[in-house]
């Protein structure tokens, strides 16, 4: 049941609905009732990213085509975009991208999501190897038009020893789903999956996540932070197993939301699927509106009502941010959420 | 300067203002006191516009502008400032970017232009040092994790960085120590001028000892029930709020 193969085969009937559990909060059966014709060829343009200068090299995939395959050798250092460019109003395309990160190397990965079109399907699907010992960081920057849809599924398997950290950052879609299944070893590996979503108007992101930990020893830490308004849904979806054996795993699961309008709408489910003894795991959900008394402290000192709840809201989301290993990247995620607010805290 | 009249004001359906009538001309520093439950508080907002507390009648001016019909950013760029009874934590919001974030929506405001950021920052600098303010507390989240005493002096710092026109002093002696409310109170008075009005609303007479006010008014059961010179703290003081409140029931 994935939008890959309904693109692929032109079955419909293999697009996920509500009554898959894991995407009840996300139909797509039901939004799509007719395939869009396939992408044409696009044009790349300008990236407007502020670390594109910085970059040791760029992939660029536009409409479904492009670069595929991303290697970093063992022992090697890169600092690498990738962006997935959709580019042209209400057509259907799917990517694939493959990296494979040797033993001991390591890799920032700069991923964007560009909608220059509009009511475009996009479907990408990332794999990521780690190999003993590599660390990867991987940040990415979701900014797809209002009237897209758009899935990006990642699988990502780490050896022992490996890290991995991710962090998204997305304003939705009319239904966008960004999905990371980790296949965790546990042998002192680490991840991180973080998240921020900035949802208005009827803007959609689900961000769903499977860590599964098969062995001894292993660490996860989860925190992803949202803000909805006008008509906005965010969903989020985190599931922890822990395997028979996957002793000693420290597992840690937090997503706090902002709701600002009452037409708003967030759906959480944090799942802790526990088959080991003698482990660490907790989550913990908020979800809350802005304090009125935050807010009447910071207009009376002169600050407009809806600059003042997107300070507060930057200042909400900022603990992600700061998360960032990379420090151009944590920078140009900070500036993302400013421009996503129209604040300039 | 601040001119209120025969204002009614009531939170839900409970009236608690019950005709207030008030005026402090510029240069002038008045006194309200009054016993728990008077509304003094519900003044302090109704002026400055806080949600949930409603006018039902009356009017209140500053400079001649109808306050009531401003938004409470509105009212602050017009040069109206409460300091809190009980400041607020903004965790993720460092002090210095709050007070540039509203002393540049204020000039906004006024159509002043925004001020830049090496001006704001030696402005800033001077004024924590004349209020012996560690520069390094206004990078952190504001008023997080500070003492009472702190969060006071953090009022006034954003005072004095902000030149309100009028200020309002909602309890501000509240959970001083006798340190921290002469520190606090030398902030207030530095900042007393010929062009500026001030309302001090208190409990206690103690923080008159150093707020020196021109003239005091007693707030009981939502109306101003007397009006003296500084004599008539320390009467209420010696007295009790009973018996003058008594008297003038």
């Amino acid at each position: 049941m994935t939008l890959s193969t309904a693109l692929k085969t032109g079955d419909l009937s293999a697009l996920p609905s509500r009554r898959d559990e894991d995407w009840r909060w996300t139909d797509l059966r039901g939004l799509l009732k007719v395939l869009p014709p396939a992408s044409p060829q696009g044009r790349a343009w300008f990236w407007e990213n502020p670390l594109s200068g910085t970059l040791d090299m760029t992939g660029g995939v536009v409409n479904g085509r492009g670069p595929t395959d991303l290697a970093v050798d063992a022992g090697e250092e890169r600092f690498v975009g990738w962006r997935f460019m959709s580019a042209t109003d209400a057509t259907a395309h799917g990517a694939e991208l493959w990296v494979d990160v040797g033993e001991g190397a390591k890799l920032t990965l700069i991923e964007s999501y560009e909608g220059r079109g509009t009511g475009y399907v996009s479907d990408v699907a990332v794999n990521i190897r780690l190999g003993k010992d590599a660390i990867v960081e991987r940040i990415i920057f979701a900014d797809d038009d209002a009237d897209a849809i758009s899935v990006v599924t990642a699988d990502v398997a780490l050896a022992p020893g490996a890290k991995f950290a991710q962090t998204v950052l997305t304003s939705g879609a009319r239904r966008q789903r960004i999905e990371t299944r980790v296949r965790h070893p546990g042998a002192h590996a680490e991840v991180r999956l973080d998240g921020a979503y900035l949802l208005d108007a009827q803007r959609h992101a689900d961000l769903t996540s499977v860590v599964t930990h098969g062995g001894l020893d292993g660490v996860t830490s989860q925190l992803t932070k949202g803000m909805v308004t006008d008509q906005a849904r965010g969903v989020f979806q985190g599931r922890i197993v822990v395997e028979k054996g996957a002793d000693q795993t420290d597992a840690r699961m937090g997503h706090h939301a902002l709701i600002l309008s009452d037409k708003a709408e967030i759906d959480a489910k944090p799942e802790l699927l526990i088959f080991a003894d003698d482990v660490s795991c907790a989550h913990g959900n908020t979800i809350g509106a802005l304090d009125d008394e935050v807010l009447f402290y910071a207009e009376q000192r002169g600050i407009p009502e809806a600059e003042a709840k997107a300070m507060l809201t930057v200042a909400f989301v900022c603990e992600v941010i700061e998360r960032i290993g990379h420090e151009g990247a944590r920078d140009a995620a900070a500036a993302w959420v400013v421009r996503k607010l129209g604040s300039e805290a | 300067m601040l001119k209120i009249q025969n204002l009614h004001a009531r939170v839900e359906d409970k009236p608690i203002l019950k005709g207030v009538t008030l005026d402090v001309p510029a240069g002038e520093v008045h006194a309200i006191m009054g016993p728990n439950g008077a509304g003094k508080s519900t003044l302090s907002y109704v002026l400055t516009g806080r949600d949930g507390y409603e006018v039902t009648e009356g009017a209140a001016t500053l400079n001649g502008e109808d306050l009531l019909a401003l938004e409470p950013n509105e009212r602050a760029a017009k040069g109206l400032f409460l300091s809190f009874q009980y400041p607020l934590e903004i965790p993720g919001v460092p002090a210095l970017t709050f007070i540039r974030t509203a002393l540049n929506a204020q000039r906004r405001a006024r159509g002043e232009d925004e001020i830049a950021a090496p001006a704001f920052l030696k402005l800033a600098k001077e004024k924590a040092a004349a209020l012996k303010i560690d520069f390094e507390m206004l990078k952190r989240g504001l008023n997080v994790g500070f003492s009472g005493g702190e969060k006071k002096r953090m009022e006034i710092f954003q005072m004095s960085m902000l030149s309100p026109k009028f200020l309002i002093l909602d309890e501000t002696d509240s959970g001083l120590d006798i340190d921290a409310l002469k520190i606090v109170s030398e902030g207030v008075n530095a900042l007393r001028s010929p062009e500026r009005g001030m309302l001090v609303i208190t409990h206690y007479q103690r923080l008159l000892d150093y707020i020196k006010p021109d003239k005091v008014h007693v707030l009981a059961a939502g109306r101003i029930v007397a009006s003296g010179g500084p004599e008539l703290a320390l009467q209420l003081e010696a007295e009790g709020y009973d018996r003058i409140v008594g008297a003038a029931a």
